[in-house]
Formats: C-alpha cells, sequence, structure tokens
C-alpha cells in the first residue's frame, strides 16, 4: 500500500470491474445476508437470495473463462499485497469448485421455495435465506481465498451457518436439533485442529499466505513442526471432508436437515472440504512432500477403500431414502480420495470430475428427497412404496440420479468412474479397477432398493401422494437432467478438471 | 427488583456512564487499545445490567428485538458498504485509500473508524441479541415482526 | 529424540507444555462427558488452548506493544512483540464466541424437546423413535414448536 504523507494524488491505477470479480463473488451474497435482514420484509428475501446466488454464478462462470487457459488471477484485500496482505487467488481448480457450489445454490434456491414452506415456520424463512447465503458465502470463500487462516474464518462462516440450518429441520423431526449439536462439536473440534495446524505452519515459516508457505516448506521439508502441522491439518480437514473414520456426524445431519439444507451441503460442503484437502496436500505442501510421509499408502487408500466398501454397504442397508444418500455420500468420497491416492495426473483430474459429477447428482437426490418430504411427509421406504406411479416425474429424476450415483453409461457418473478406473490402469494398479467396479455394484445394489420401493411395490394404505409442485419440479429435472448432459458432454467438465489438475500440480515437478 | 433500592440507583447512574466509556473504547480504538469488539460488548453490557436490574420487559421496551435484528445487519452493511465505497472508485475491496484519494493516510483514518464502527454496531446487536435469546425463552419475535 | 529432552528443553516450552495439558483437558471433557453443557466448555478449554499456542509464539523476548510513537521516530533498536497472531486469535476467539453460544442455543432447544440434556438419556429417546420408525408406528417424533 502506498502510504506517502504528501498532498499529491497518489498515483493510482483504477481498478475496472472485471478485475473486482474475485471480491465480488464473495460479497454479494455476504451483502445480501444482512441486506436482507435489514429490509425484513419477508416477501423479499427469496428473491434477493435468489439474485445473489445467480449473481455469484455468473460470476463464477466468468472467472472459470479467464483461468481455464490456465492463468491465474491474484487479488488483493485492501490493496495489501501479498504474502502481507489477504490474497484472493483464482485458477482453475477453484474457479470450477467456484462453478459447481454457485450453480448447486441457485438450483436448490429455485427449489427452495416451495419445498421450505412444507418445512420450516414461515417467521423463520427470511432469516434462513440469510443463514443460507451467509454459507454461500463461507463455501465460497474457503474456496477462493489464498490465505490459509482467511480459509479458516471462512470455514467457520459456513459451519456456524451449516449448523442454525440443520437444526431448523426440528420442525420435521427433532432428532436435527442432536444432528446438529453432534456436528457442531465435530465441527469445531475439525476446525479447531485447522488452525492448530495453521498455528504451526506460522510458527515454522512466518507466512500464512499459500504461495508463499509453499515456498518455505518446501526448504524444511524434514521439520518435525511442518509434519506436525500436515497431521493437524488433514484430521481437521477430514472431519469437515467425512472421511471414512470421521464421517460419524453426517449421515444424521444430512437426515433431518430440511431438504434444501441437505441438497445444497451434499452438494457442496464435502466437496469444498475436499477441495481445500486437495489445496493443501498439492500446492502448500507439494506432492515431494506427501511422498517423503507416506501418507497416501498409509492413510488414504486404505480409508477411501474401506468408505468405498462399508460406506455402501451400510446405505445398502437404511430404510430411509435420505439417510441412504448420506451413507452413499461417504462411499463417495472414497473414489475421490482412491483418485488422490493414485498420486497421478489422471488421479487427480479424476478427484476433480468426481466432486463435480457427485455434486450435481447428490444435490438432485436429495432434491428429490424433499419432493417426497413434501408430497408425503416422510422419507422412509415404507411411505415412499409405489410412488412411482403418483409421482411420476420425481421419481424418474431419482432414477436418474441413482444411475448417475452407480455410473451407468450416459451419466455423469459414468465419466467420473470411468477417468478413475483409467488413472488406476495407468498405474498399473488392475486390482483397484477391480475394486472400484466390485463397489459399483454395491451400489447398485441400494439404487436397486429404492427403485423397487418406488416402482415395483404396492403403495402402502393411507398414503396418499400428489406430485409435488412445479416450483419444485423444474429444478429437479434440471438438475437430473445436468447429470445426463454431463455425461455426455464430458469435454466441458473433463477439460475444466484436467486444467485443474494440472493447477493443482503446477508448482511442482515431481508429477506431470 | 423493588427492594433493592441502591442496586436500581446504581444501576441508574451506572448505565450511561458505560455507554460513554462504550464510546470512548469505540472512537479512541485507533490510538489506544479498544475498537469496534471492546466497545460493542460493554455497549451490550449496559443493556443487559438494565435488563437484569429492571426486569427484561424494561429492556424490551427501549430496545425492542425487532431492533436488534436491523442493527446486526445494519452494522454488518457499515462495514461492507464502507468496502464496496471503494470500489465504486477503482480501489480494492476495503482499500481505505479510496475515501481520500489525496491523502491515503487520512482515508485510512476514516476508513478503519467507519469498518470498526460497524464492527461496534453488530457486536453490540449480537450480544443483546444473544441476551434476549437466553433471558427469554418465550418466542420474542412474534410472527408479524417480520 | 530422547536425548533432547533437557531440563532447558522442558522448561523453554513451557508454553507448550500448557498448550498440551490444556488442549488434552479439553478434547478428555468433550469425549468423555455425557452432559451436553459439559461437553461444550470441553471444546472452550480445548479452544482457548490454542488461544494460548498462537498468542505465545507471538511473544518476542524483551519486546514490547507493537505500537509506534506518534512522531512516527522509530527507534531501531527497539524490539517489538509480533501482533499477528494477536489478531489473529481475536477473529478465532469471536468465533469460539459464537460457537458457544450456537451450542447453548441448541441444549436450550434440545431440552426443550427432549426434557433432559444428558448424552445417554437423549440416545435413548432416539432408539425409542427409530425402533417406532421401523415397526410401521406413526411418526412420533414429529415437531411440535
Amino acid at each position: 500500500m502506498a502510504s506517502a504523507t504528501s498532498s499529491e494524488p497518489v498515483h493510482h491505477i483504477a481498478l475496472t470491474l472485471s478485475d473486482q470479480l474475485p471480491a465480488l463473488q464473495v460479497l454479494i451474497p455476504f451483502v445480501a445476508a444482512p441486506l436482507m435482514v435489514f429490509i425484513g420484509v419477508r416477501s423479499l428475501a427469496w428473491p434477493i437470495a435468489f439474485l445473489a446466488s445467480l449473481a455469484s454464478l455468473v460470476i463464477s462462470v466468468l472467472l472459470l473463462q479467464r483461468v481455464i487457459g490456465g492463468s491465474e488471477i491474484s487479488y488483493h484485500m485492501g490493496g495489501w499485497a501479498p504474502p502481507l496482505g489477504i490474497e484472493y487467488r483464482v485458477d482453475a481448480a477453484n474457479a470450477f469448485v467456484l462453478l459447481l457450489i454457485s450453480a448447486i445454490s441457485s438450483v436448490v434456491l429455485a427449489y427452495a421455495r416451495g419445498s421450505l414452506k412444507a418445512e420450516v415456520p414461515e417467521k423463520n424463512h427470511t432469516l434462513f435465506y440469510a443463514l443460507y447465503l451467509l454459507c454461500l458465502t463461507g463455501l465460497l470463500g474457503v474456496v477462493i481465498t489464498g490465505d490459509a487462516f482467511n480459509v479458516f474464518v471462512f470455514l467457520e462462516i459456513s459451519s456456524l451457518s451449516t449448523y442454525v440450518l440443520i437444526a431448523q429441520g426440528s420442525y420435521r423431526d427433532k432428532r436435527a436439533l442432536t444432528a446438529s449439536y453432534n456436528y457442531l462439536i465435530m465441527g469445531t473440534i475439525g476446525a479447531t485442529f485447522f488452525v492448530i495446524g495453521i498455528g504451526f505452519l506460522y510458527m515454522a515459516t512466518g507466512t500464512l499466505n499459500m504461495a508463499d508457505l509453499a515456498e518455505r516448506i518446501s526448504e524444511q521439508r524434514d521439520s518435525r513442526t511442518i509434519r506436525a502441522a500436515f497431521a493437524f491439518i488433514v484430521v481437521g480437514i477430514g472431519l469437515k471432508a467425512a472421511i471414512y473414520p470421521l464421517h460419524l456426524w453426517l449421515p444424521n445431519a444430512y437426515t433431518y436437515a430440511p431438504s434444501p439444507v441437505s441438497a445444497f451441503l451434499a452438494g457442496t460442503a464435502t466437496k469444498m472440504a475436499i477441495y481445500v484437502l486437495l489445496r493443501f496436500m498439492f500446492t502448500v505442501f507439494q506432492p515431494e512432500f506427501l511422498a517423503d510421509i507416506k501418507i497416501l499408502e498409509a492413510v488414504i487408500i486404505p480409508f477411501a477403500l474401506i468408505a468405498m466398501f462399508a460406506a455402501s454397504i451400510s446405505a445398502f442397508y437404511q430404510r430411509d431414502i435420505k439417510r441412504m444418500l448420506a451413507h452413499s455420500s461417504v462411499a463417495q468420497l472414497g473414489y475421490m480420495l482412491l483418485g488422490i491416492g493414485f498420486f497421478s495426473h489422471t488421479g487427480l483430474t479424476a478427484t476433480i470430475i468426481h466432486l463435480f459429477n457427485h455434486g450435481i447428482t447428490k444435490a438432485a437426490l436429495f432434491m428429490g428427497a424433499g419432493c417426497f418430504v413434501f408430497a408425503v411427509g416422510a422419507t422412509s421406504y415404507e411411505k415412499l412404496k409405489g410412488l412411482g406411479k403418483t409421482m411420476p416425474w420425481t421419481s424418474a429424476a431419482m432414477v436418474i440420479g441413482g444411475m448417475s450415483l452407480v455410473g451407468i453409461p450416459g451419466t455423469a457418473g459414468f465419466v467420473s468412474k470411468w477417468v478413475l478406473v483409467q488413472a488406476a490402469f495407468e498405474n498399473g494398479w488392475w486390482g483397484f479397477a477391480f475394486l472400484i467396479v466390485l463397489s459399483s455394484i454395491i451400489a447398485v445394489a441400494y439404487v436397486w432398493r429404492m427403485i423397487e420401493t418406488l416402482y415395483l411395490s404396492a403403495p402402502t394404505e393411507g398414503v396418499t401422494a400428489k406430485e409435488a409442485p412445479l416450483s419444485m419440479l423444474i429444478p429437479l429435472c434440471l438438475m437430473a437432467l445436468s447429470t445426463i448432459y454431463f455425461g455426455f458432454a464430458t469435454d466441458i467438465t473433463l477439460s475444466a478438471s484436467k486444467a485443474a489438475a494440472s493447477g493443482l500440480l503446477s508448482g511442482s515437478s515431481g508429477l506431470h | 427488583m423493588r427492594h433493592h433500592l441502591i442496586l436500581r440507583v446504581i444501576t441508574k447512574l451506572l448505565v450511561g456512564t458505560i455507554f460513554l466509556f462504550a464510546l470512548y473504547v469505540q472512537f479512541h480504538g485507533d490510538y489506544s487499545p479498544g475498537g469496534g469488539f471492546q466497545a460493542g460488548v460493554i455497549m451490550a453490557v449496559g443493556f443487559i445490567i438494565y435488563g437484569i436490574v429492571f426486569t427484561l420487559e424494561k429492556v424490551k421496551a427501549v430496545f425492542p428485538p425487532w431492533l436488534v435484528h436491523k442493527v446486526v445487519a445494519l452494522g454488518v452493511l457499515i462495514y461492507a458498504g464502507t468496502g464496496i465505497y471503494s470500489l465504486f472508485y477503482g480501489y480494492g475491496y476495503l482499500d481505505y485509500a479510496a475515501i481520500d484519494p489525496h491523502h491515503p493516510v487520512h482515508g485510512q483514518h476514516l476508513g478503519i473508524l467507519i469498518v470498526e464502527l460497524g464492527v461496534g454496531v453488530t457486536v453490540t446487536g449480537v450480544m443483546v441479541a444473544v441476551y434476549y435469546a437466553f433471558a427469554a425463552r418465550a418466542p420474542s419475535l412474534s410472527d408479524e415482526d417480520w | 529424540m530422547f536425548e533432547e529432552m533437557t531440563v532447558e528443553f522442558i522448561l523453554g516450552h513451557l508454553n507448550y507444555w500448557f498448550f498440551i495439558l490444556l488442549m488434552m483437558t479439553g478434547l478428555y471433557v468433550v469425549i468423555a462427558k455425557g452432559n451436553l453443557v459439559k461437553k461444550i466448555v470441553g471444546l472452550n478449554i480445548f479452544q482457548t488452548s490454542v488461544f494460548m499456542l498462537y498468542i505465545s509464539t507471538g511473544k518476542v523476548e524483551g519486546g514490547t506493544a507493537p505500537i509506534f510513537p506518534m512522531d512516527m521516530k522509530i527507534d531501531p533498536e527497539m524490539i517489538y512483540s509480533n501482533p499477528l497472531p494477536h489478531v489473529l486469535i481475536l477473529t478465532a476467539i469471536v468465533v469460539g464466541i459464537a460457537t458457544t453460544s450456537l451450542g447453548l442455543a441448541l441444549i436450550i432447544r434440545i431440552r426443550e424437546e427432549y426434557h433432559t440434556i444428558e448424552e445417554h438419556e437423549i440416545a435413548e429417546q432416539e432408539t425409542k423413535i427409530s425402533l417406532a420408525e421401523l415397526n410401521g408406528d406413526q411418526l412420533i417424533s414429529g415437531g411440535n414448536s
């Protein structure tokens, strides 16, 4: 910052609107949230929220267009240059995740208007949308920032609003409160672990800027402080990302949260955490460091495999559609971790593309589950029997989502599993390719159970269902169709994921 | 509380002083220890002590819950608004130089003052809101308030 | 690594020992106690340990408060403590307050719905609800507030 004290005008090149995009990305939802509370007119809350979300979607598209070629944008908060100031850094990897988060947020918000009326009392709606936008702010902020401590701050903004959003489910089922409380305890422990890790990094290097950290860590890779920092950060983010043994908060939280919240979180929150994990592993700590400490072989791959199987099997035994989807989320996170474990460009591409594809798939499925809540007030299989006839559109969307979850060719899920299997072949790890296919077969089993319930069972007596209103069906079908669209138009997501993987690996020489 | 004459008199005397001290801490923040967070909490203490001594209804008459919510939002808007102001002048977000381009240091003084004011307003609101939420477990916001 | 464990090493890193002690106390309380309020207390102790870790690293021996004199005549001999950890921890403290008040608010709501704040009693009630759902009974857990 130029802090000249003379009265001469200080030379300053004015920033144009397009230079301000990285700040606006986070700023628009952040300002819209208090604005709607300040205005306090309930009928305006949803339009403001929706417009803000759409605006950040447009911005994320513009940002991705600018960085997909491999360039980077650096935005200096308050005019303070990094590494002293806080820097927002956009490259292909986080622009892609920004796009995912703001896109899912916009579609889910369109859907939330109808769904929320059935699940949350009207007087809470203004604050609900405000918190939703704050959660969006937090998620976008975590992804866009280039400052390690800033990640913690945004992480807590998104987490704190998430806890409240989940607790709003208590109007439907009181267990939402305990689910939210448990998530609060686990999430806070996770965030605190993360901040301890950042503290160790700061002690060892004296900086908080990610690019600067990467440089200084590579000079002292053997330092015990750095290694302790890495352990704390991985466990902390692992709690947020629901990596297999740390996932216990997730099923209850997703099951009892209001449906739009489940859809939003399932599509974005764990994805954001996986992105942070990738960013810290590959940009801040560098692949060479990972190879040194053998974390991939010792931790990531084993837990990824356990997640793929154990969580899939427990998904099969669930009797509630939302709970089944939640367990399946943990299993799908296993695939993303496996992609990291392959430790190659293709593996990372698989992780990032699965992050996107699974995000839209799960959002579609949870939105479908929300339509069931709207129609019959419950999501247990018992109540959903035979709904395929009375709710044809919702059920069809659920089937499409389920197929994408399994990875049937022609859906988005297939693309990411294909890349993952390719990565396994590239490494010559044939067994892993087999295990990926095997776990997909378990996915077939639990998805089939859902389809069987919806189409082949006789309706439970006393359950009358009507198709959900169009305001919910259109976003749902849009999301379901997009899983098919991205199953065919693979070049968009693939090129973005490849650019993202290259961006993450750009600082290192070990991988290409 | 009808009997605690001394408590009531002292509280009445104290509340004004507490507010004054809060404002002192608020606006002296850039020369000495202090700032929005501390000032906000001290300001909220004024309301809370009034509520403890003279019942919740009395303090809610002074600072109604709907106003608390607006104040919370207002503070964040002041804070973010300062940043947005600099966007319009072609500076980065929260670049205080935009407030006085000829004198960036003056701009910084003014900028941090306004931002801290926003922080103080929000912290006051949040602390009072937390107190209301815990002290009155009846729904404090009626349906019409929104 | 044990040859490093001299008296100087142990006494010289006293802040870290206390950090570990507090951190473990906090984590233990969070994990071992069944009372929801006590868990929040444990969480607070845990977070406080981190504040201590950060702030103690900002201390420079012989350093003073990093406030420049008004005339900006800075004595090059002067040693200042590092203010950055304090600033970071100010943010973390605010986050901690938000977490605590949100947790306590949730506990109030839990108590209103479950009439207890003991973890095992809540778990019992939830098992009952799940079993009832399993047997196809009407939902007995419908919200009521």
